[in-house]
């Protein structure tokens, strides 16, 4: 399947980015990242997988604007997010690995956090926060601290966190992955239906090749250093036997 | 990881009854064994060495109760007070510069180091060789020793934030007043409060040495009064109020903590 976004019309945009930490020409730099070219189209929901050290944390941090590339060009709704850090306030949220809630917060004040970096009233981002934790099945919890909560609870207050702030960008690093399969397998299936219910564009990273299948309309698999070894879109129609076919080219690809 | 909350219940009255009596108890017993331990001893001392406790209750309740006596009081408590919050406001100030700047903290640490080894009384009789204001003497004194226990205490605790709750409010974009009021504030806040509460002892044991030697009040001075007076009682009144203030600061500090950090999960097992 084609994908016939033009760079200016991406949502993300690299260019020919790397990224080394240490010192660049001397034994101790690595490089995580090497002339990564990478394009995310407005409303995608993409995986990246790859092994663990492939470089996804890497790549999910410059587009995130936590860490700026050694070269090249990254680009979110066509601005620098690292250079530019403030002005995504509002328009990017990320769902870490763990649940990362503030624990002198009450569930509801953790949701609140992004509104309250956007100046929106108490009453305003209180009842935003409420709606949010009843949508994902927190209602009661309202006043409850994080270390009151089991772990698949204090995942979906992050989620709600995330969703709250109604960002056009949705950055997930692996945020099921400390939780049971069971919990991990309805909060994926809510997860997608709230991102594609919002129009919502989501880089989701994962190591789990099912989990890229059941999330992603497109899975990117890295290789070290963070190079594109197979990248492939699929949609509602794809059929199971498609399906199987993506998920042994991809086991052939990690493998290699 | 599971979707089950964490089961929380809380025991029966009368065993909380029970537990705080016998917490009561534990706490009260050991003040009952010196107080009995000195009692004892003024049966057969003569009063200069161990007077009656009862004469020293008499002589605390004087003190409270007589204006010019408690201003000597409260004058001390106002030194302390102040020399804390003027250390805790320059060593929170450093400290934010050297967690900032490797520069700073490679040219800071040493002279606190340095600092902390220099003894109080060095400090009291550099303060009357320098300067001639009894009240600037005793306000130097006490910033320069309690500066740097102050600055490293803040510096351990901004290193030591998360960088996980770090790096999740920095993706929200903060400000930098915002990122002080909903991170920096909250996870720093309860190394602050034992800087503050072991920062009380100190303070007050210093203050004592710097007013026995520079001032003319205080409950310094008035413990050089009884000494020369060989007033035991007297003595012991005077450090009594001392006494009295850190616990009640003290027992201030550990109610605000428990407000403030009741967000914490307190585990049935021990340490």
């Amino acid at each position: 399947m084609k994908d016939d976004v033009t760079s200016a019309e991406a949502a993300i945009h690299l260019v020919d980015v790397s990224k080394v930490f240490g010192k660049i020409g001397t034994d101790a730099a690595f490089r995580a990242v090497d002339g990564l070219n990478l394009d995310v189209r407005p409303g995608q929901m993409l995986a990246l997988l790859g092994k663990t050290g492939c470089g996804k944390s890497t790549i999910f941090n410059m587009i995130a604007g936590l860490t700026a590339p050694s070269s090249g060009t990254v680009r979110v709704d066509g601005r620098d997010p690292f250079a530019e850090f403030d002005s995504f306030r509002g328009k990017m949220a990320i769902v870490f690995q763990n649940d990362r809630l503030l624990p002198w917060r009450t569930a509801i004040q953790n949701v609140e956090l992004g509104l309250e970096m956007l100046e929106i009233p108490v009453a305003e981002r209180r009842a935003t926060a409420q709606q949010w934790l009843t949508k994902l099945g927190l209602s009661g919890h309202e006043n409850d601290y994080p270390h009151a909560l089991s772990g698949g609870m204090r995942q979906r207050v992050s989620i709600a966190r995330a969703f709250a702030t109604n960002a056009n960008i949705l950055l997930c690093d692996e945020p099921f992955s400390a939780l049971d399969e069971s919990t991990a397998g309805r909060l994926r299936a809510e997860f997608v239906r709230l991102v594609k219910e919002n129009g919502k564009t989501a880089v989701f990273i994962t190591h789990s090749i099912r989990e890229a299948l059941e999330i992603g309309d497109r899975i990117v698999v890295l290789k070290r250093p963070a190079m594109i070894a197979y990248d492939v879109r699929f949609d509602a129609s794809t059929g199971p036997q498609e399906r199987e076919d993506i998920r042994s080219r991809i086991v052939e690809v990690l493998a290699a | 990881m599971s979707e089950t909350a964490p089961r929380t219940g809380s025991p029966p009255p009368e065993s909380m009854l029970s537990a705080a009596a016998k917490r009561l108890w534990e706490w009260v017993l050991p003040f009952i064994v010196v107080i009995a331990l000195w009692q004892f001893a003024s049966l057969f001392f003569p009063r200069f060495l161990f007077p009656s406790l009862i004469d020293v209750f008499w002589r605390c309740l004087e003190i409270l109760s007589d204006g010019s006596m408690f201003k000597d009081v409260m004058v001390t408590i106002y030194r302390i007070l102040a020399g804390l919050a003027g250390s805790f406001v320059i060593g929170a100030a450093l400290a934010l510069l050297m967690v900032r700047s490797r520069a700073v903290d490679k040219f800071l640490s040493p002279i606190l180091t340095l600092f902390q080894g220099i003894p109080a009384l060095s400090w009291v009789v550099f303060a009357i060789i320098w300067f001639h204001g009894v009240e600037f003497r005793i306000l130097f004194i006490m910033v320069l020793t309690t500066l740097p226990a102050f600055t490293f205490q803040v510096l351990g605790a901004l290193r030591g934030m998360s960088r996980d709750l770090m790096e999740m409010v920095f993706s929200f974009r903060p400000s930098r007043a915002k990122l002080f009021r909903v991170m920096i504030a909250p996870a720093i806040l309860p190394d602050i409060l034992t800087a503050w509460k072991v920062n009380l002892g100190n303070a007050s044991r210093v203050v004592v040495v710097a007013e026995l030697v520079g001032a003319t009040g205080g409950v310094g001075y008035q413990l050089l009064l009884q000494q020369q007076l060989f007033d035991m009682a007297g003595a012991l009144a005077w450090t009594m109020q001392l006494v009295f203030f850190v616990l009640v600061v003290q027992g201030s500090l550990t109610l605000i903590e428990n407000i403030a950090f009741r967000y914490r999960a307190v585990s049935e097992r021990a340490i």
